[in-house]
């Protein structure tokens, strides 16, 4: 794989070097800019060019064995998953550097905001944000027919390219490989529970993702079905107790 | 103001009588128990609950030392539960607000675990995890709402773990879900099991599936005792749990955690969730099971919130909902 084989080169090469306990030393100008859930991002620059890095650190509330598999399966699947969906045509951030036994990723820095940014901040005109909607369509189109379940679709993991207004999909962390109806209609009503939660004031902007979904994947019809199935199952919950 | 509140959405049926500043002046309650292996049914338990409610009411108003002339409101749960013993619930509330010339508050349930919660532990604006035997969601409050984060795509935590102690015969009393936490406590291997968080939503039937799958195969070739299962069961059921609730917090910014539900007594959910919230310079606040499981008090307290807001339910209005989502509640009494 051609990320493990750029691991290798980092980690040989003096000026590559990453220090394991100190994972940002091959990072300049390093500033940290999210300390989510599960991993601490920062930007800097990286060989001389604008980069992010990601790393995931342990979770002590869980069982180490229990822990450690999930911070590697994730690793691994955000390193290939990227890959898979540049194979498909879908924009994601070039990786830099997998740093294993750190639990670190170095990405290609995106300049722009994030499509949460974007739609909230109402600085869009109608046309640029139908396009935006139907661009986020197309490419879950493509990667769910490529059997790329992205896992946690949000307005957060989606960017904006400032350079030319492409979207891009990062954080590939609970990324999985399906081509089974019902776990795409999941990821679709991840992102639909995203829009409705966090951009209810904007009219129903999920119906556009959808709509374009329709027009580009191949396989929309059993997945839309299971996506009404999927729909349902939340409203009919027994919930008792 | 004193309210009187009934609750019996499902197994368990309870009588609260409450006061205007918190204090739980009575809280009693009965639960169906079934033998082991065996789930509850809708026609047994609204039999139970007929059965018991109207010696809980009179045992209430002994143990809190008033009389109904003292009583403001009748609270009752509208939904989300079970058909039955909703109905027999909300026709005795009926009864009550007729006999004693007081008016009807139909209370959310979910709504009403997260009241409890609030009052009992003082927590302000916390992410809330609801988990018990038919919920599992995350909730935060903005505008008016209890808005639902993240939820189950499929079944309910209890009741995963409830269909496992069935699986392996565990009692029912006090709970299933308190003999796995029980026999957790002796498991010496971690046997992995499926893992399934999608964004800030899990899902637990597969993971149900699975270990009961190999549950069959494991105690036959004795590679794994029933403890083991448990205890890799909690282990995996609440990192996923914990994780979700995390992933709210960064997402809303929220500094503290409440813990709400029948599941919410487990001690090692706390002891997990605690950890994390640790972790993030931030506070846990759980309850035990007085307030946890279902009881009528987090039905009456709610109900005179609703009231102190003119939020009364006329009779004829006065109906039950098997489902009745978090989210459908204009919450009046909160800014
Ligand atoms: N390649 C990138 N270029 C620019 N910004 C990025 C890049 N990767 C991540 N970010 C920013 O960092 C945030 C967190 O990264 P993400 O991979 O989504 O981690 P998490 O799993 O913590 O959500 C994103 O929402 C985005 O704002
Ligand atoms: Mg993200």
């Amino acid at each position: 794989m051609t990320t493990s084989h750029a691991a290798e080169e980092a980690s040989t090469s003096e000026s590559h070097y990453v220090d394991h306990e100190n994972p940002i030393i091959g990072l300049h100008n390093c500033k940290l800019i999210q300390q989510g859930a599960e991993a601490r991002v920062w930007e800097g620059v990286y060989l001389g060019k604008p980069a992010v890095l990601k790393q995931r650190f342990s979770k002590r509330y869980r069982h180490p064995s229990l822990d450690a598999r999930l911070t590697q399966t994730r690793l691994k699947q955000e390193v290939r998953s990227m890959l898979r969906a540049r194979k498909l045509g879908v924009l994601t951030p070039c990786v830099l550097c997998v740093e294993h036994e750190a639990s670190t990723i170095y990405f290609e820095r995106v300049e722009g905001v994030s499509v949460k940014q974007a739609l909230s901040s109402g600085a869009l005109q109608p046309a640029a944000q139908l396009e935006l909607l139907r661009a986020i369509g197309s490419a879950i189109a493509a990667l769910h027919d490529g059997g790329v379940i992205h896992g946690d679709l949000t307005t957060s993991n989606l960017l904006v390219r400032a350079a030319d207004n492409a979207l891009v999909v990062i954080d590939f962390g609970l990324s999985s490989n399906s081509s089974i109806a019902e776990d795409k209609a999941v990821d679709l009503y991840v992102l639909e529970r995203a829009f409705t939660s966090a951009h209810a004031s904007c009219g129903p902007l999920f119906e556009d993702v959808l709509a374009s979904y329709r027009q580009h994947s191949r396989l929309w019809c059993p997945t839309l079905n299971k996506f009404a199935e999927v729909r349902m199952r939340g409203r009919k919950r027994a919930m008792v107790g | 103001m004193i309210a009187l509140g009934i609750e019996g959405s499902a197994n368990k049926v309870g009588v609260g009588i409450v006061r205007e500043d918190g204090t739980i002046l009575a809280n009693p309650r009965h639960t169906y128990i079934t033998p082991p292996g065996h789930g509850f049914l809708p026609k047994q338990t609204a039999l139970h609950h007929q059965e018991h409610l109207v010696a809980l009411v009179q045992a209430a108003l002994k143990e809190a030392g008033v009389t109904p002339a003292d009583i403001s409101c009748i609270a009752y749960t509208k939904g989300p539960g079970m058909g039955g013993p909703l109905v027999t619930c909300a026709v005795v509330a009926r009864m009550l607000s007729q006999l004693w010339r007081v008016p009807l508050v139909a209370v959310n349930h979910c709504v009403g675990h997260i009241e409890m919660g609030r009052a009992v532990t003082g927590a302000r604006d916390p992410v809330v995890l609801y988990v018990s035997g038919g919920n599992t969601q995350v909730i935060a409050y903005a505008e008016r709402r209890y808005r639902i984060f993240g939820e189950t795509i499929d079944m309910a935590v209890g009741n995963c773990l409830d269909r496992f102690a069935r699986v392996l015969h565990l009692s029912n009393d006090p709970s299933p879900g308190y003999n796995i936490e029980q026999l957790a406590k002796q498991g010496m291997r971690y046997i992995e099991l499926p893992y399934v968080v999608k964004g800030m939503d899990v899902s637990f039937s597969g993971i149900l599936s699975f270990v009961e799958e190999a549950a069959g195969r494991m105690l036959a070739d004795g590679s794994a005792t029933p403890a083991d299962l448990c205890f890799s069961l909690q282990e995996t059921l609440f990192a996923m749990l914990v994780e979700i609730t995390e992933r709210a917090m960064a997402h809303c910014g929220a500094p503290d955690v409440l813990i709400v539900g029948g599941v919410g007594c487990n001690m090692r959910l706390q002891e997990m969730m605690g950890v994390m919230v640790s972790e993030r310079g931030a506070r846990l606040y759980a309850i035990d099971e007085r307030y946890c499981i279902d009881n009528g008090a987090m039905i009456a307290w709610p109900g005179l919130l609703a009231l102190k807001h003119g939020q009364a339910t006329p009779l004829s209005e006065s109906t039950c909902t098997q489902r009745f989502r978090t989210d459908d509640v204009l919450v009046t009494w909160r800014d």
